[in-house]
């Protein structure tokens, strides 16, 4: 390099992104695969692995992926809103104390208490985040951040729901398939619903709000309208996970609202990439092996948790997902200025 | 009589464990989620100062004061300058230094009644029928030394006019030569240096724990949310209504009723006013 010469980073579409972008009627399989194997391949994967990983200690790893998938997928969909959650515990915790209780009082079955337990938890959530959707930033974090520790103490307080014990010996699955099956199912209908909504009408509404709420509501929306369905729609899949979750551990007590649930699923969606619902998966197909694969480091877990975060926030702030999906579709080189 | 002299104590306690998170918020608008950590790390460090390496008790207080206000400073330039603006990545990457901090020193096992600070004057004075420990009455001194002087601070000195220039209108303060990322850095060092003094002026009633990384923080947010999270004289007003709750309710009822005073409060206060008792600043900021 010559004195004085300077050069820069350019990026540019790679040719068969612009081809298969823009021409509808595909010219070639190539471009069929290139548009197909990064949505395929994944779901064919999450389909196979349960049938892989039967039998072995890593499909329970995969259970938990899905489960905290769900948890950070429903993350990402109120971020999407502009709602940013610290409390992903309360709805896990809402899914999993209705679902238990239904089970444990009243006897239901485990058909019936998954999705009363979704349905329930969900309007529970709602109904509790609703009186501050008009709170913005900080200050809605900060209530979400509050209640699931709020509702840990009062069932301890008031030794209500089996108190500081739990409610034991729950109904378990009746086979090991259904569960991760129902979990996996769950993970990809998720996904690509929650990218589909934002697709929508609907969606350009919520991604609206987020952008600028005032300018929304000076087009006639009523937002409190749009915020409180979002909050539903997430609060249903994270209520769905605990749920889930119940019933495979056979147990719920106040772990459920524990700050574990609120931590990892965040630190999935940092890691992947928020925006894109792909993302938060991802992180948390990344996330959950690796502490499981850490198991020995204890209780510095939640330390390695907090590592990644600041980690991720500071030297990749776009996350794992928008990086890969720019190296696939873009090419860099570097051009003298 | 022992429901005013504990509920002025416990008032003090909680103005003092609010007034550092309500100082670096106030200023800079930056939510110091590490709060209750740095007030739990104080504790130990001079702890550690103290015990294993065999300093002076008022020489430790002070170095782990300027540590921790060191650590702060840092932190600002060396993290939180990348996500200025991105209120949720402040919030996401202090509470993740906070879990960093609490979870190493449980992991360390920095817990328990062998990790216990000196009281600064031991022995009691008997108020009006009720025996209170010197160090409650230290504290309270020191509560109200720190009020009076940060008030002061924010009004009569130049760096503390350019703090309050900064939380009213920062690009007005920017015009006029303040330093906005010079102010937010010493904000962020003060903040977590006052976490420290609450800590040392509180935690010789009690043995540590490193649970209690995470109680203060909520407790800060408590004060702050009832009395505005940028008015020194709200957080003072907010510590008075939540420090006598707990105590009736401490009384009335049962101990564990007192956290669901305090997160309930929370939740109730942002529910209906969430600028706070005598916020005023953010009013249009914080909902629509």
């Amino acid at each position: 390099m010559a004195e004085g010469e300077k050069y820069r980073k350019e990026r540019l579409d790679r040719g068969i992104k612009a081809r298969s972008d823009t021409i509808y009627v595909l010219a070639s399989s190539r471009d069929l695969l290139y548009l197909l194997m990064p949505r395929a391949l994944p779901v064919a994967l999450l389909i196979l692995l349960p049938i892989l990983l039967h039998g072995t200690y890593w499909e329970k790893v995969l259970f938990y992926s899905c489960i905290f998938g769900l948890l950070a997928l429903s993350w990402d969909f109120m971020n999407s809103v502009g709602l940013v959650s610290l409390g992903q515990a309360l709805f896990f915790g809402a899914g999993a104390y209705f679902a238990g209780a239904l089970n444990h009082y009243l006897g239901w079955p485990i058909f019936l208490t998954i999705p009363a337990g979704t349905i329930g938890g969900a309007l529970i959530c709602t109904a509790l985040l609703v009186p501050v959707v008009r709170l913005r930033g900080v200050y809605f974090s900060i209530v979400t951040l509050i209640l699931p520790l709020l509702f840990a103490h009062l069932i301890e307080t008031l030794e209500i729901l089996g108190g500081t014990h739990g409610l034991l010996s729950l109904s378990a699955y009746p086979s090991g398939w259904i569960a991760i099956y129902l979990a996996v199912g769950a993970l990809l209908l998720a996904l690509f619903g929650f990218r589909k909504i934002l697709d929508e009408d609907f969606g350009m509404i919520l991604r609206g709000i987020r952008d600028d709420d005032r300018v929304v509501m000076a087009a006639g929306v009523n937002i409190y309208w749009y915020k409180a369905q979002s909050i539903f729609l997430a609060a249903a899949v994270g209520s769905f996970a605990g749920a889930l979750m119940t019933h495979y551990y056979q147990f719920v007590g106040r772990s459920v609202l524990a700050l574990d649930y609120t931590i990892l699923p965040l630190a999935a969606v940092v890691l992947g990439g928020p925006g894109s619902f792909a993302g938060a998966a991802l992180g948390s197909f990344i996330l959950v092996p690796l502490s499981e694969a850490l198991r020995a480091m204890g209780g510095l877990r939640m330390a390695l948790y907090g590592l990644i975060l600041i980690g991720a926030l500071a030297a990749l702030p776009e996350g794992i997902f928008h990086y890969l999906q720019r190296r696939y579709h873009q090419f860099e080189r570097m051009v003298k200025v | 009589m022992e429901i005013i002299i504990y509920g002025i104590t416990n008032s003090i306690s909680l103005a003092l464990m609010a007034i550092g998170f309500s100082l670096t918020f106030g200023i800079s608008g930056l939510p110091n989620f590490a709060h209750g950590a740095f007030y739990l790390l104080g504790g130990i460090l001079t702890w550690i100062f103290l015990n294993q390496l065999g300093i002076p008790y008022l020489v430790a207080a002070l170095l782990s004061i300027l540590a921790i206000g060191a650590f702060g400073f840092f932190l600002y330039w060396g993290l939180m300058l990348r996500l200025r603006g991105l209120a949720i990545n402040e919030v996401i990457a202090t509470l993740a230094v906070a879990i960093v901090i609490i979870e190493v020193l449980r992991w360390m096992g920095f817990s328990g009644f062998s990790y216990v600070l000196p009281p600064f004057i031991r022995g009691s004075v008997n108020i009006g029928g009720v025996w209170v420990d010197n160090q409650r009455i230290v504290m309270v001194g020191i509560g109200a030394a720190l009020i009076v002087v940060l008030y002061l601070f924010t009004r009569r000195t130049k760096t503390g006019l350019s703090f309050r220039a900064i939380a009213q209108n920062e690009r007005t303060a920017i015009a006029v030569g303040i330093d906005p990322d010079w102010t937010a850095a010493l904000s962020l060092a003060m903040g977590s240096g006052l976490a420290v003094v609450a800590g040392l002026a509180i935690l010789p009633l009690g043995a540590i724990d490193t649970e209690m990384g995470y109680d203060i923080l909520l407790y800060a947010l408590a004060v702050g949310i009832i009395g505005g999270l940028e008015s020194l004289p709200g957080a003072l007003l907010g510590s008075f209504i939540l420090g006598f709750s707990q105590i009736l309710v401490a009384t009335f009822l049962r101990a564990q009723w007192q956290t669901v005073v305090t997160l309930a409060a929370i939740v109730i206060i942002l529910a209906i006013k969430p600028s706070g008792l005598l916020g005023k600043y953010k009013e249009l900021e914080e909902r629509v």
